[in-house]
């Protein structure tokens, strides 16, 4: 999900880059030296993830998979969006370099917001209830993107009303498919992994991993 | 996953150093941007066009590249000339397009393409380890270059992975299609992907450490300004201003 060159108005463009400067000082704060390549490479994973399309019905759609990265990054994930897009931005020109900060906010922000609904319902260890935060992760991560695109694109044209209206149409099948792949994502990582959802520690626990090879 | 297609090559702008991409392309794109009007977008469009000529890019990838920004303009076109409020342009059906939506349409067109033709041809002709490099010798912050770093290198590779996956899917006859099974199948297979990128960032790290790292990596390249430098730096400084020029004189 992305916006493209050339259409949002300086104070749209300004805001989004304000907001990821500010998302961008807490994520990296939060992101010693130990979690750099942690967060490369699960970006990277999602990044890879996110382009597997899904069939619906006759067509088939992309996974942002951004409420999946709220859960597993927390407030890194606006590092790891910034990347991302910086990346693409650099090298296939999807989004761009003047939309850089509108972009990583429209992803990273619904992440944030994700990871801190569903943080309580994780750390409290069940299985149902982790499932039922990933649900609503995935449609935290979509519907908070959607809005903040329409968003954007309203405040810097009324006349885009028409298009905002029918981005948003189009994602509702979006939306339902990613909460429900979230939902068993979450599953299948509880079963397998479940510090990584910051039940015990992990990349978005409190309590750290340790071991000997800890060196910050 | 081949990711630097126009990365190779000899042109001034292949031989450029990526800090003055950064310092003279940049200001270049964020004007265009904020442009108004039809005449400094056209404007920008053209000196694009140049960067992009002078960058000898193949036209085969460009233009699918260039297609696929398009498309999204394409929608632009069908939603815009019909929403905005103003004097009839002409007329479909029902539906009557304003004149200020087309212009409107027409400027979204002309600096979505000077962006994105101006990106290609100054970024797209820099591998990306070149342009992480450049950012640390621009005070940028460190771990957000590593982060980069990492995850450039790391893309490919959990591709491959990725790819491992698939195929052991299709060995064992999967078809994707709206079924319960296909989706729980594919969010098995994105957990592992997730699973199998931690366990691999856990070896990656011990690996660093055992080399001694302690938060940051040595530079040893350092970079050198030439001529082609200090032409290109002055060119795309004078077409900035141009988009300033342009505005002021209020087209």
């Amino acid at each position: 999900m992305h916006m493209s060159e050339g259409v949002l108005s300086a104070p749209v463009l300004g805001a989004g880059a304000a907001l990821t400067v500010g998302g961008l000082a807490v994520g990296l704060r939060f992101m010693d030296n130990r979690r750099v390549p942690e967060v490369a490479v699960v970006a990277s994973a999602l990044f890879v993830a996110s382009l597997i399309r899904f069939p619906v019905g006759p067509a088939s759609v992309h996974l942002t998979l951004n409420g999946l990265a709220g859960i597993l990054l927390g407030w890194m994930a606006f590092p790891a969006v910034f990347v991302a897009l910086a990346l693409q931005a650099l090298l296939f020109q999807f989004g761009g370099f003047t939309t850089l900060g509108a972009n990583t906010t429209v992803m990273a922000l619904p992440a944030v917001v994700a990871s801190y609904t569903c943080r309580r319902m994780l750390r409290a260890g069940g299985k149902t209830l982790s499932i039922i935060a990933g649900a609503i992760a995935g449609a935290i991560g979509v519907a908070g993107g959607v809005v903040l695109i329409a968003l954007a694109l309203v405040s810097t044209e009324e006349s885009f009303k028409g298009l905002s209206m029918a981005f948003v149409a189009v994602h509702v099948p979006v939306l339902a498919v990613e909460s429900a792949i979230t939902a068993i994502v979450v599953a299948f990582l509880w079963k397998v992994k479940p510090e990584l959802l910051g039940i015990n520690g992990g990349i978005n626990g409190d309590k750290g991993r340790g071991g000997i090879l800890k060196s910050d | 996953m081949h990711l630097e297609e126009f990365a190779e090559g000899s042109s001034p702008l292949h031989r450029m150093d990526p800090r003055v991409k950064f310092l003279a392309a940049g200001p270049f794109l964020v004007l265009t941007a904020l442009a108004g009007g039809l005449a400094a977008p056209a404007y920008a469009l053209v000196v694009s066009i140049v960067l992009a000529v002078l960058a000898g890019l193949d036209p085969l990838k460009l233009g699918v590249r260039m297609l696929v920004v398009n498309v999204f303009v394409a929608v632009v076109w069908v939603f815009l000339p019909f929403s905005m409020q103003g004097e009839a342009a002409f007329s479909i059906g029902p539906f009557v397009a304003s004149r200020q939506g087309v212009i409107y349409a027409l400027q979204i067109t002309l600096k979505t393409n000077a962006i994105v033709l101006a990106t290609i041809a100054v970024y797209g002709t820099t591998e990306a380890m070149s342009l992480a490099h450049a950012l640390v010798h621009l005070r940028a912050p460190v771990k957000l270059v590593y982060l980069f770093f990492y995850f450039y290198r790391y893309v490919s590779v959990l591709h491959e992975e990725y790819t491992r996956l698939r195929e052991a899917m299709r060995v064992r006859c999967f078809h994707s299609r709206v079924s319960k099974h296909s989706y729980t199948t594919f969010a098995n297979l994105i957990g592992m992907l997730i699973v199998r990128s931690f366990e691999r960032s856990e070896r990656v790290y011990e690996a660093m450490l055992c080399r001694g790292f302690h938060g940051h990596f040595p530079v040893i390249g350092h970079f050198h300004l030439h001529r082609v430098d200090y032409v290109m730096g002055t060119l795309l400084a004078v077409a900035s201003a141009g988009v300033v020029a342009i505005r002021m004189t209020g087209l």
